[in-house]
């Protein structure tokens, strides 16, 4: 763990991106404290520029900026988090039956995940959108079946290449189950490549998600980044720190979490050289 | 003989997964909350009982469901993609009229992300550890974390309201009737803010992917040969680094492709672009789902197309590529 950390602290730009994203946790853990009012309630008169009364100033109905940004950022991180967690969770399984069974099954389910790598992603999520009804749940459905595939990709061919491995060849002789097989034997030996490109996904899923509510596909009821711009973007002329600071909080947020991806990178696959990266 | 069948090959494959997405927009619209000819109507539909009957006949909805699905996929074989209440059009004529703005977007961003990319990621690779191969890293990690309709609508902030150089929104500027040229010049005009901010994204992809390429070729053992030979160092670069080190960039702009339809979505309706993008936001906005999953097929096939081209190229580009894999 030890070896761990420093071959992560070694990545500069992995230890700022953790330093930005832990800031951004705690806007969203504690900053709700310092902007108790609902983000959706006029704070203020409209159009107020920011660094005056308002840190960020207000926008066309007078709601708070910084406060939007603030309640924003719960949802950013909850619906990217989670969006991963059950890409992920899909993925492995997916991965994982494909990679140790093979054969047909493999074909089968490599045959699904052409597909839907195929489709279009984003236009497929708003079209899932759309069709299911703005909200928390569909959204979340929507990323996670858009980004799937690729985990799968992954987890099969680390599930390929360990399944000939003699440890997993002596758990067949000892007569194992596959179930234990796959998540006891097999699976702890996948984690590291899995943990990386989850954590590369959660920031694909918050600039999903951004794009979806600035199209008008966010949940009514939460306050979003993406919306914000989204409902702003036609005063952009007149109040431009509408949409520039949420735009900054979703660019610093994403920065941060593809640097820590890349710093996981580094500090887990150690073998991997460093050389001219 | 063996290019043709491999072409026929995906072809044939490219044909089954198209059907497998007319498959899936049938089942989106039966898993859709509420009744299919009320989804397929439109909100704007929901009141009129004579188009919703005429829908259930057209697509049988009193009948059994695979009996449904077989009159769904005979429709849009026929090209009959629906009819948008909305817009009072047929949703193929509206597709077919905003395709060539996308095309002309989604094809330039797609030239100019993959030439300053790879330009770019040339650059980082021949001074990699100094300063500019540095910022040109860092800039790669910026864009690629950037929204793409901030990034457009900062830049409309910067060029059109600020600087006055480009125009904000459009394809043409409204009311003066131009031709030729002149109206080239225009179309272009238009077309450098919403083409730059979809490349922008790619752009960092394809720069950072050129560069670490680069590096990874640059240490086999043909360059060290090709340098013992005395060629000079422009030469290999070009030559025998590059060469190399392009291919799999070339694979993943491929394979990328469906990402730039995608981000059309959001770059058309931030410049109000006429194209199919800016018309599955219209279609969102008006609940019109035959017209938004008229857009989904068709940015499909776009993708299949794309995909097939790059199968092909690869394989005329690539001699080593294995043609019945």
């Amino acid at each position: 763990m030890d070896g761990f950390a420093r071959r992560f602290a070694r990545n500069k730009g992995a230890v700022v991106g953790l330093a930005v994203l832990l800031a951004v946790l705690a806007v969203a853990a504690f900053g709700p404290l310092v902007y108790p009012d609902s983000p959706w309630d006029m704070a203020g008169a409209p159009f107020r520029p920011p660094f005056g009364e308002h840190l960020l100033g207000t926008d066309t109905l007078g709601r708070d900026v910084a406060a939007g940004i603030v309640h924003g950022a719960r949802v950013s991180l909850l619906i990217g988090f989670v969006a991963t967690i059950v890409a992920v969770s899909v993925g492995v399984l997916v991965g994982a039956v494909a990679g140790y069974f093979g054969g047909r099954v493999d074909d089968a389910l490599m045959r699904l995940t052409e597909f839907f790598q195929t489709i279009p992603s984003f236009v497929f999520a708003v079209v899932l959108v759309a069709i299911f009804t703005p909200g928390i749940g569909s959204i979340v459905v929507a990323i996670a079946v858009v980004s799937w595939p690729a985990v799968a990709r992954l987890v099969r061919g680390e599930f390929l290449t360990l399944r000939t491995r003699e440890f997993v060849q002596a758990s067949v002789v000892l007569g194992r189950s596959s179930l234990h097989i796959i998540f006891v034997e097999i699976l702890p030996n996948a984690v590291s490549p899995i943990i990386v490109s989850g954590s590369l996904m959660v920031a694909t899923a918050i600039l999903v998600e951004s794009s979806l509510s600035f199209l008008g596909l966010g949940d009514p009821n939460m306050m979003s980044w993406g919306y914000m711009i989204g409902a702003s973007r036609s005063v952009v002329r007149v109040a431009w720190w509408t949409s520039f600071f949420p735009g900054l909080a979703i660019l610093l947020t994403v920065l941060a979490l593809n640097l820590v991806g890349e710093g996981l990178a580094d500090a887990l696959n150690p073998r991997l050289s460093r050389e001219g990266r | 003989m063996e290019r043709l069948e491999f072409i026929a090959q995906r072809l044939v494959k490219g044909v089954v997964v198209l059907l497998g997405i007319v498959v899936l927009n049938f089942l989106l619209i039966r898993l859709a909350p509420g009744d299919p000819a009320t989804v397929m109507a439109g909100e704007a539909g929901a009141g009129d009982e004579v188009f919703l009957q005429q829908l259930r006949a057209q697509f049988g909805l009193d009948q059994p469901l695979v009996d449904q699905l077989w009159a769904y996929v005979r429709n849009i074989v026929t090209l009959d993609f629906g009819f948008s209440y909305r817009q009072q059009r047929p949703v193929v004529d509206l597709l077919a009229e905003r395709l060539p703005p996308t095309l002309l977007l989604t094809g330039t961003a797609f030239l100019l992300s993959l030439v300053v990319g790879v330009a770019l990621g040339v650059a980082a690779a021949r001074v990699v550890g100094r300063w500019s191969d540095s910022l040109i890293t860092v800039l790669a990690l910026f864009f690629y974390a950037t929204p793409l309709f901030w990034v457009g609508l900062m830049g409309v902030l910067l060029f059109s309201v600020t600087l006055g150089w480009l125009p904000a929104f459009g394809m043409f500027t409204v009311g003066v009737p131009l031709a030729g040229w002149a109206l080239a010049l225009d179309v272009g005009e238009h077309l450098v803010l919403p083409a730059l901010t979809l490349a922008l994204f790619h752009m960092a992809v394809y720069a950072r992917m050129t560069r670490a390429s680069m590096l990874e070729v640059r240490d086999q053992d043909f360059v060290r040969t090709a340098r013992a030979k005395g060629i000079a160092e422009g030469e290999i670069l070009r030559r025998h680094v590059l060469r190399n080190a392009i291919l799999p960039v070339v694979t993943i702009a491929g394979v990328k492709a469906g990402y730039l339809i995608g981000g059309s979505i959001v770059v058309e309706t931030v410049f109000a672009w006429p194209g199919i993008g800016r018309l599955a936001y219209e279609a969102v906005l008006q609940r019109d789902y035959n017209v938004l999953l008229g857009v989904f097929l068709l940015s499909s096939a776009m993708v299949i197309a794309v995909n097939l081209a790059t199968d092909v190229v690869y394989s005329l580009v690539d001699p080593r590529i294995e043609l019945g894999a």
